[in-house]
């Protein structure tokens, strides 16, 4: 680095010219990597909802829980969401699943499909069967129908609904009809009785006929939530946060405009405070906003409202660097020292108190980053990236700058 | 700039300040959000035919059978409504839109929000835990910072110092949103918590420049100066570097206060409060704090 100043500076600014082509939402990035923007920017719903895993044996749960999360992507998918994100959480007051739909035009109605519980179970009878008998559970639920599909009576003409279970739910199905013969089968959906038709044999192949007196719109609508899945446990929605499109919008460009807005400011403050050297870290905070920008969309990570207002602050501690050396520097000359050998031991003797200054806003960022919500963590993420690389542009960048444009100058 | 000398007026203000601050804190206490109380809130915008917050207030108080507060605000400038009740279900929330829409034609919703108790029950213990965790990390980080000993002030006293003002900075503006939370609807929730740690993790660094130079200086000058007069040249010698370094991220902040999204309003409200109040506690409390001790000490071991 002491040897080719000029070749490393070169080197930085190509990358940051190619990086803000990068981060150019319009350009290259518009069709190839778009920005990754979270659902409070472009509106969407955070939800999270409590699993009821009490019926559910313990051994099952994970495979439950795989279930519920694909059911629930399929059904989002119907919405066009670009990448809906579910994830199971676990905590201490039980399962949970939370549900990231960003993008969604119509939120209230996705939520409502997503609550909607095509939720089947066969219930058994044990015993004398009288009037107030209620029926058990049986292993048989939803979780194993594989389809469904609306097809009508052949004698009546009512429309009801046909059920294929996989071949667990097949075998259950058998073993349950078998060993209720000549008794009633009751039938659950969404936890309300539907029927309870009477086995006449033991029924193999794994198909059950519902004739629950539909219309032909009902049976159509339960085939179809079938088809995109039985939820295989009760949830039930316990946390909600819902930010239209045009509030995110809105958050966005007021955001940049503000991070643009404070960036010039801080860049004359340095221009009129610290004249000639104060240039050089204007130009190194353009860099360290496209760098920073650049390294946010390649990893990438999906910008949140607290992660672009986590970034913009970064822009106002990433002279922080500059200004003690530049403060060291001026002592420096007052000492006597020339112009070039000043900035050498301004960026020397400023370095410790430039690592010491960033170790505590590093500290915290990892203590949020770890301790908080989704929301939260992005801007502990942001804190985070900013301030290293603030580090690097601080000291690298402009100490390469006043190497190529003083230091040069004074050689010749 | 003569600061040791007139240290009794500085530390004064900011005592006053940290006593009024508690006071404040814990008299009036805080308003907490829902997400750490569990509600819903809920932001939405009538532009036209605006209605009152009271008849807003009748309304969702005829429909909601829960018990529990029902509170209207509106922001004049931006012409929104905040709107905060008990927990309501997906299906209530999809009524009252419907009923809203249909009163009030120009009604659109911004954001819901509507949090369980047990989450934020949860939500608040992280809080906590983050702000002990970073208090514990931040008290390591300074006892590192200030490892070299160096006489004639142990280095522990510059640590118990620092993480005085880290106090000061910290409760003049918990006081300032007690205080709003006590004529408007503002409250407590994660962005506070968030704002504080920022505060926590920034001011520090303020402090710990200056007692760097205080540090160098007496080790240089060997007890030749008077005590208080070496500390004051230190403060001077880094008056500037401690304003400026805030300063840039006030311009920030200021900038993102009024051109920024107003659902970040109060979390920069206290960020500004915390780093003005950081950039005096660096100048005018940590230091003449650290020449009272030095003198009392001083006195108490020659009398």
């Amino acid at each position: 680095m002491k040897k080719h100043p000029g070749l490393i500076l070169s080197a930085i600014v190509v990358i940051t010219i190619l990086a803000a082509f990068f981060i150019y939402p319009n350009g290259f990035g518009l069709n190839h990597r778009p920005w990754k923007l979270g659902l409070d920017l472009v509106g969407g719903s955070h939800l999270i909802y409590n699993v009821d895993l009490s019926q559910v044996d313990s051994s099952d749960r994970d495979s439950v829980l795989d279930g519920i999360r694909d059911v629930i992507e399929k059904r989002v998918n119907l919405f066009g969401v670009s990448e809906p994100q579910v994830f199971i959480a676990e905590s201490g007051e039980g399962t949970q699943l939370i549900v990231e739909l960003a993008g969604v035009k119509d939120v209230n109605e996705a939520i409502k499909q997503i609550g909607a519980t095509p939720l089947l179970d066969f219930r058994e009878f044990e015993g004398e069967i009288t009037t107030s008998s209620i029926p058990i559970r049986t292993e048989l639920t939803g979780r194993y129908v594989t389809g469904a599909q609306v097809t009508f009576n052949q004698t009546t003409g009512e429309p009801q609904v046909s059920v294929t279970f996989n071949d667990e739910g097949a075998t259950f199905f058998e073993e349950i009809t078998a060993r209720n013969i000549g008794r009633p089968l009751a039938i659950f959906l969404d936890d309300q009785f539907i029927q309870a038709p009477v086995v006449q044999e033991k029924i193999p192949g794994g198909r059950a006929l519902i004739t629950g007196g539909f219309t032909i719109e009902e049976a159509k609508t339960i085939v179809s939530r079938f088809n995109a899945g039985a939820l295989p446990a009760p949830i039930t929605l316990i946390n909600q946060q819902t930010i239209s499109a045009t509030l995110g919008k809105n958050s966005l460009q007021k955001t940049l405009a503000a991070g643009a807005i404070g960036a010039i400011i801080v860049m004359i403050f340095m221009v009129i405070y610290y004249r000639y050297l104060g240039i050089f870290a204007a130009l190194a905070l353009v860099i360290y906003v496209i760098l920073t920008l650049g390294i946010f969309k390649l990893i990438p990570i999906t910008m949140t409202l607290a992660g672009l207002a986590g970034f913009v602050l970064t822009i106002g501690m990433a002279v922080d660097a500059n200004i003690l050396i530049f403060e060291r520097v001026r002592e420096e000359l007052r000492r006597g020292l020339s112009k070039l050998s000043a900035i050498d031991e301004g960026f020397r003797r400023a370095w410790p108190s430039i690592r010491d200054s960033n170790a505590s806003s590093i500290i915290t960022a990892i203590v949020l980053y770890y301790l908080t919500s989704s929301f939260v963590k992005g801007f502990a993420l942001a804190l985070l990236l900013g301030v290293l690389v603030s580090m690097f542009s601080a000291i690298t960048t402009t100490r390469l700058l006043l190497k190529v444009f003083v230091g040069g100058k004074k050689q010749s | 700039m003569k600061i040791i000398n007139h240290r009794k007026i500085y530390l004064s203000i900011a005592g006053i300040l940290v006593v009024a601050s508690l006071v404040v804190v814990i008299v009036l206490g805080f308003n907490q959000g829902v997400d750490f109380r569990g509600g819903t809130l809920w932001q939405f915008e009538i532009p036209e035919k605006i209605p009152t917050t009271t008849q807003l207030e009748d309304f969702f108080r005829a429909k909601i059978i829960i018990e529990g507060d029902i509170k209207v605000s509106h922001d004049q400038a931006n012409n929104n409504f905040f709107a905060r009740m008990p927990v309501i279900t997906e299906s209530d929330h999809q009524t009252f839109t419907l009923i809203l829409k249909d009163q009030y034609p120009s009604f659109s919703e911004l954001s819901f929000q509507s949090i369980g108790p047990s989450i934020g029950e949860r939500l608040k213990r992280n809080a906590i835990w983050a702000v002990i965790l970073s208090l514990i990390g931040v008290s390591i980080y300074i006892a590192f910072a200030f490892r070299k000993t160096s006489k004639p002030i142990s280095s522990w006293k510059y640590g118990v110092v620092t993480m005085t003002t880290l106090f000061h900075d910290i409760v003049i503006p918990a006081a300032l949103l007690a205080l709003l939370g006590r004529f408007s609807i503002v409250e407590i929730d994660s962005n506070f918590i968030v704002a504080i740690l920022v505060i926590m993790g920034f001011s520090v660094h303020d402090t710990i420049v200056v007692f760097d130079r205080a540090r160098e200086n007496l080790s240089l000058d060997r007890g030749k100066t008077e005590f208080g007069e070496v500390i004051n040249s230190s403060i001077n010698q880094t008056i500037a570097r401690s304003i400026n370094t805030s300063v840039t991220l006030i311009f920030v902040l200021i900038a993102l206060y009024f051109v920024g999204p107003i659902n970040l309003k109060y979390f920069i409200l206290v960020l500004i409060v915390g780093v003005s109040a950081g950039v005096y506690s660096s100048i005018f409390v940590a230091s003449p704090l650290l020449v009272v001790w030095h003198n009392w000490q001083f006195k108490r071991e020659n009398r």
